[in-house]
C-alpha cells in the first residue's frame, strides 16, 4: 500500500510542478537556516570537557574594598573567577581538590631562531602544573612541569603542535630553547591538536571564548617574575603597582579546581566561605560572597553564547513556521483540487483512513525532499558563516546529529503541515463529487 | 464596491482564508523585529566619531623593552613624522575601537570612585600633538600644553594617568555635569588623583562598548610623558598617502626595534574590523527578511491561484450577468485587502509582543511606533503585488464558461 501511495504521490507532483516545486523550496529555505542557526547555537553552547565538566569548579570570590557595594551576581558574570594572585595562589596550595589549577594569559612574543624571520605574538597561557592533566590536554611529546618548577620559577614550557610545526616543523622538539618574550624556555612538551569549544578557561582572563587553542603554556611564576603581563588586570585601587602584580591589590588571574566527585561541591564552597571568612577577619575582603559554579553552569553565568547567535535562531524558526504555514496552505489548495480524485477512490471503497494515509505519505515525501534541499541550504549557509569574521565561524560544520536533525525537523515539519489537507481530504463527501463529474 | 459578497464566499473557505491571514500576520510580526533590528545596527554603523577617521593610521608595536621606552618613543616619533606626507604623529595607549582598551571608574567628588553608580570611563593617553595626530575636535576650552605633557608620569598603577588635567568629551562632561561649565571643575580616579577639566571635545568612540549604548562616548583624554603604558602610534595623513604611510612606517619602525612585532592598519580597517560581526548580521537579516517576503508572496499567489480555478464558474456566471472584468479584477483585489488587513492587525500585536520578549531576554530596545504601521503598508503591498497576477487570470474567465458544465 505504502509503494501504491508513493506511486500516487509522485504522479501528483508531476501534474502540479510548479505548486511542488514552490513547497519544496519553502521547506527547504525554512528549514536550511534552521539547521545552519543551530548547527552555530549547538556549536557555542557545546560542553568543552564531556568526559568530567561535572567535577570542575570555578571558585568565584568578591576582593572589592568596603565602599564598593556591588551585587555578587553582577560582580561574578563580570569577573567569573578571576582573583588577585595571593588569593589564587593560597587557594592553590590549600589543594583542597583532586587538582587545581591557576590560569593567566600573555601575548607571547615568539622569536625564531632562524635568521630573518621575524618575531610574532601567539597566545600564550601562563599556568600551573595541574593544567594539563586536569583539562585533559593530550601530549605528543614530554610532559607538563611539575609543582616544584613552578616555585623554582623554572624555564620550561609546554608548545602546541601548531607552534612546533611553526618552528620545528614538526619534529620532536624536546629539550630545545624557544625564545618567549625575550627569555629563554626550554621546551619540555609539545601537546597534540588542542582547543576546547568554547576556551572556557580564557573567558575571564581575558581571551577569545572561540577559535584556535592556545600556542605556549609557560610555569605562571617564571612568566610573571619575567615580567610578562597579562591579557586582563582589574585593579580595585588607584595605587595598586602594577609592576609587582603578585601582590597588587589587581585581578588577573583564574581559579579552576577539580573534584573527585560533584558531590563534593558543598564541602568546597564552605572551605571556600571560611577561607573568605578568614579574609575578613585579617582585613584584607569585605565581603563574603562566593559562588562555586560547575564547568557548565560558569558558561551560562559568563554568557559565552552571543546573543546575536541566540537571536538569529529564533528568527530562522519563525522564518520555518511562516514556511509550514506557507507549505499547508500550497498542499491544502493541493489536495482540495483533487476532491474528484478523492471521490472515485472513496466511492471504489478507499476507508477514509487510506485517503488520510495518502495524503500524508505525500506530504512525507515533500518533507523529505525538503530535507534534502534544506541540507543543501544548510551546507551553503554554513559555507557563507564560516566566512564571517566571528571567532567561533571557523569551526561551523555539520555534523551528524544535525544530518540526522534536518530530516527529523524535515519530516515533523512536512506532517504538521500535512494534517489538515490530509484531514480535509479524508472528510470530503465522495457522492456530490461523483456527481457533477 | 460591495463587499458583502466578499465575506459571504470567504466564509464558504475559511481554511485557506484563515491561512493567508496567518501567513501574512506572521511574516507582518518578523518583519516588524527584523527591520527594527536591522536600523539599530545600521545605526551602530554609522556611529560619529568626532577623530579624523579617514586620514589616521596605527601602529601598534609590541615586545619592546619597557625601561627603553623613555628613549624610544621620542626616536619612533620624530622617525614617523620624517616620512613624507605625515601630518602629525603622537604616541597613544589605545585606539577607539581598537582590540585593547585601559578603563577606570571615575567620580566628581574624591570618595565618589567607591560609589556603584560611578562612570567607568575610557582613559586615553598621548604624549604631544595628540590632538592634532588624532584630529579631535575642540569645543570649549583648550589643549594640553608642553608642561602639561612634560610633568605627566604615571603613578606606580600605570592605568592612572600622571599630570593633572583631563579633556573630556561632550558627552560625558554632559553626564557628570548635567546643568553646568564642566571647564574648571574636579575629576578624581584615586582619592589623591585629581584632574581638572581644561577642555572639551566632540564625542570620540571608546575602545569598547563597556557598559552599552548610553556609553559608547564616555572618553577622557590625558597628557602622557614618554612612558610604556604608549602602545601604539597614531600618524595622521592624506587618506590616499596611508597605505604608503603605513608601509614605510613599519620598515622604519622594525628596523629601530628589530625585536618589536609591529603592525600597521588604517583607522578604517580599525573600524571596519570592529562592526564587521555587525555588517554580517545585518546582511543575515536583510537576507532573512527579503526571502521571508517572498515565501509569504508565492503562498497567497499558490492560494490565490488555486481559489481562482475553483471559482471559474461562479466568475463565469458573475461575468455573464454583467459583471466588467474590472469588477472582477476588484472583487479579488478587495479580497486581498480584506484578508491581509486582518493579517496585519494580528501581525502587529504578535510584532509587538516578540518586542517585549526580545526586550526581556536580550539586550534590545523598544520598538518606535512607526515600524508596525510601516510593515504593514509594506505587506499591503506584497499582497496585492502577489495577488495581481491569479487576479488578472480571473478577469480574463470569459462569461461562456458559465454555459459549460463545471
Amino acid at each position: 500500500m505504502f509503494a501504491y501511495y508513493l506511486d500516487l504521490a509522485l504522479r501528483s507532483f508531476r501534474r502540479n510542478r510548479v505548486l511542488t516545486a514552490l513547497m519544496v523550496l519553502a521547506l527547504g529555505l525554512g528549514i536550511g537556516a534552521s539547521i545552519t542557526t543551530l548547527t552555530v547555537l549547538k556549536l557555542l553552547s557545546g560542553d568543552p570537557l564531556p568526559q568530567k565538566s561535572a567535577r570542575i569548579f570555578a571558585p568565584e570570590i568578591n576582593p572589592l574594598p568596603a565602599q564598593v557595594h556591588l551585587p555578587a551576581a553582577e560582580l561574578f558574570s563580570n569577573w567569573g573567577d578571576l582573583m588577585s594572585y595571593t588569593d589564587a595562589m593560597n587557594l592553590l596550595r590549600a589543594r583542597r581538590g583532586e587538582r587545581q589549577a591557576v590560569v593567566a594569559l600573555t601575548g607571547a612574543k615568539i622569536a625564531p631562531r632562524q635568521a630573518g624571520r621575524h618575531p610574532f605574538f601567539s597566545n600564550g597561557v601562563m599556568t600551573t602544573a595541574d593544567f594539563f592533566a586536569m583539562f585533559d590536554a593530550p601530549f605528543e611529546y614530554g610532559s607538563g612541569w611539575s609543582e616544584q618548577d613552578g616555585e623554582d620559577r623554572a624555564r620550561v614550557a609546554v608548545i602546541s603542535t601548531t607552534l612546533n610545526d611553526k618552528l620545528f616543523d614538526g619534529r620532536n622538539s624536546l629539550g630545545q630553547i624557544i625564545r618567549v618574550s625575550d627569555h629563554d624556555y626550554r621546551i619540555i612538551g609539545v601537546l597534540k591538536p588542542w582547543a576546547p569549544q568554547p576556551r572556557f578557561y580564557a573567558i575571564s582572563v581575558g581571551g577569545q571564548g572561540y577559535g584556535n587553542g592556545d600556542d605556549v603554556f609557560l610555569p605562571l611564576q617564571s612568566a610573571l617574575a619575567d615580567k610578562m603581563g597579562p591579557e586582563n588586570t582589574n585593579c580595585w585601587s588607584p595605587d595598586a603597582n602594577v609592576n609587582h602584580l603578585e601582590t597588587a591589590p589587581c585581578a588577573f588571574v583564574g581559579l579552576w579546581v577539580e573534584l573527585a566527585n560533584a558531590s563534593d561541591a558543598g564541602a568546597y564552597k564552605t572551605f571556600l566561605s571560611n577561607y573568605v571568612q578568614q579574609q575578613i577577619s585579617l582585613g584584607r575582603f569585605h565581603h563574603p560572597d562566593v559562588d562555586l559554579p560547575d564547568l557548565m553552569g560558569y558558561l551560562g553565568q559568563q554568557q559565552v553564547v552571543p546573543d546575536d547567535a541566540k537571536l538569529q535562531t529564533n528568527l530562522a524558526f519563525g522564518f520555518l513556521l511562516i514556511c509550514i504555514v506557507n507549505t499547508v496552505g500550497l498542499l491544502l489548495a493541493k489536495c482540495l483540487r483533487r476532491s474528484r480524485e478523492i471521490g472515485v477512490r472513496r466511492a471504489l471503497g478507499a476507508t477514509r483512513g487510506a485517503v488520510f494515509a495518502q495524503f500524508m505519505v505525500e506530504s512525507g515525501m515533500v518533507g523529505v525532499a525538503g530535507g534534502v534541499l534544506g541540507l543543501i541550504f544548510a551546507e551553503l549557509g554554513l559555507w557563507a558563516i564560516r566566512h564571517q569574521p566571528a571567532d567561533y565561524a571557523k569551526l561551523a560544520h555539520l555534523d551528524v546529529s544535525m544530518f540526522v536533525a534536518t530530516f527529523v525537523i524535515a519530516l515533523i515539519a512536512s506532517l504538521i503541515a500535512g494534517l489538515l489537507p490530509a484531514w480535509r481530504a479524508c472528510v470530503v463527501a465522495p457522492a456530490p463529487q461523483l456527481k457533477s463529474v | 464596491m460591495d463587499i458583502q459578497p466578499i465575506f459571504a464566499a470567504l466564509r464558504k473557505h475559511k481554511i485557506p482564508a484563515i491561512l493567508i491571514v496567518l501567513e501574512i500576520a506572521l511574516a507582518c510580526a518578523v518583519l516588524c523585529n527584523a527591520v527594527f533590528m536591522i536600523s539599530q545596527r545600521i545605526g551602530e554603523l554609522h556611529m560619529p566619531n568626532a577623530i579624523d577617521q579617514a586620514g589616521i593610521s596605527d601602529l601598534n608595536v609590541q615586545g619592546t623593552d619597557p625601561k627603553l621606552a623613555n628613549a624610544d618613543i621620542p626616536r619612533d616619533l620624530a622617525a614617523l613624522r620624517a616620512i613624507p606626507g605625515v601630518t602629525a604623529a603622537t604616541g597613544i595607549d589605545m585606539v577607539p575601537l581598537g582590540r585593547s582598551s585601559s578603563n577606570s571608574n571615575i567620580a566628581t567628588t574624591p570618595s565618589g570612585v567607591f560609589q556603584k553608580d560611578s562612570p567607568n570611563v575610557a582613559i586615553y593617553m598621548f604624549t604631544k600633538d595628540g590632538p592634532e595626530a588624532l584630529g579631535l575636535r575642540l569645543l570649549k576650552g583648550r589643549f594640553f600644553n608642553d608642561d602639561e605633557y612634560a610633568d605627566s608620569k604615571p603613578g606606580s598603577n600605570s592605568y592612572v594617568p600622571g599630570g593633572h588635567v583631563v579633556v573630556l568629551t561632550q558627552n560625558l562632561a554632559k553626564h557628570l555635569w548635567p546643568n553646568g561649565d564642566a571647564l574648571g571643575k574636579q575629576i578624581w580616579i584615586g582619592p589623591q588623583d585629581t584632574y581638572t577639566v581644561i577642555g572639551i571635545v566632540a564625542d570620540v568612540l571608546r575602545p569598547n562598548q563597556n557598559g552599552g549604548p548610553s556609553q559608547f562616548y564616555w572618553s577622557a583624554f590625558f597628557p602622557i610623558g614618554p612612558y610604556p603604558v604608549v602602545t601604539d602610534y597614531i600618524v595622521r595623513s592624506a587618506p590616499q598617502d596611508r597605505q604608503r604611510v603605513i608601509h614605510e612606517a613599519v620598515a622604519k619602525l622594525e628596523t629601530l626595534s628589530p625585536n618589536a612585532v609591529v603592525k600597521g592598519k588604517t583607522f578604517t580597517e580599525i573600524r571596519d574590523k570592529y562592526f564587521a560581526n555587525t555588517r554580517s548580521m545585518v546582511w543575515m537579516l536583510v537576507l532573512v527578511c527579503v526571502v521571508m517576503l517572498a515565501v509569504t508572496a508565492f503562498g497567497i499567489v499558490g492560494l490565490t491561484s488555486f481559489w481562482v480555478g475553483q471559482r471559474r464558474r461562479q466568475i463565469g456566471i458573475r461575468r455573464a450577468v454583467g459583471a466588467t472584468r474590472v469588477h472582477v479584477l476588484r472583487y479579488f483585489q478587495t479580497e486581498n485587502f480584506l484578508l491581509s488587513t486582518a493579517g496585519v492587525v494580528i501581525g502587529m500585536i504578535l510584532a509587538f509582543g516578540i518586542n517585549l520578549y526580545l526586550m526581556q531576554h536580550y539586550q534590545l530596545n523598544r520598538m518606535s511606533w512607526y515600524y508596525l504601521p510601516a510593515s504593514a503598508i509594506a505587506l499591503w503591498v506584497l499582497g496585492q503585488l502577489a495577488v495581481l497576477g491569479p487576479a488578472l487570470r480571473a478577469a480574463n474567465v470569459p462569461p461562456v464558461v458559465a454555459t459549460r458544465g463545471a
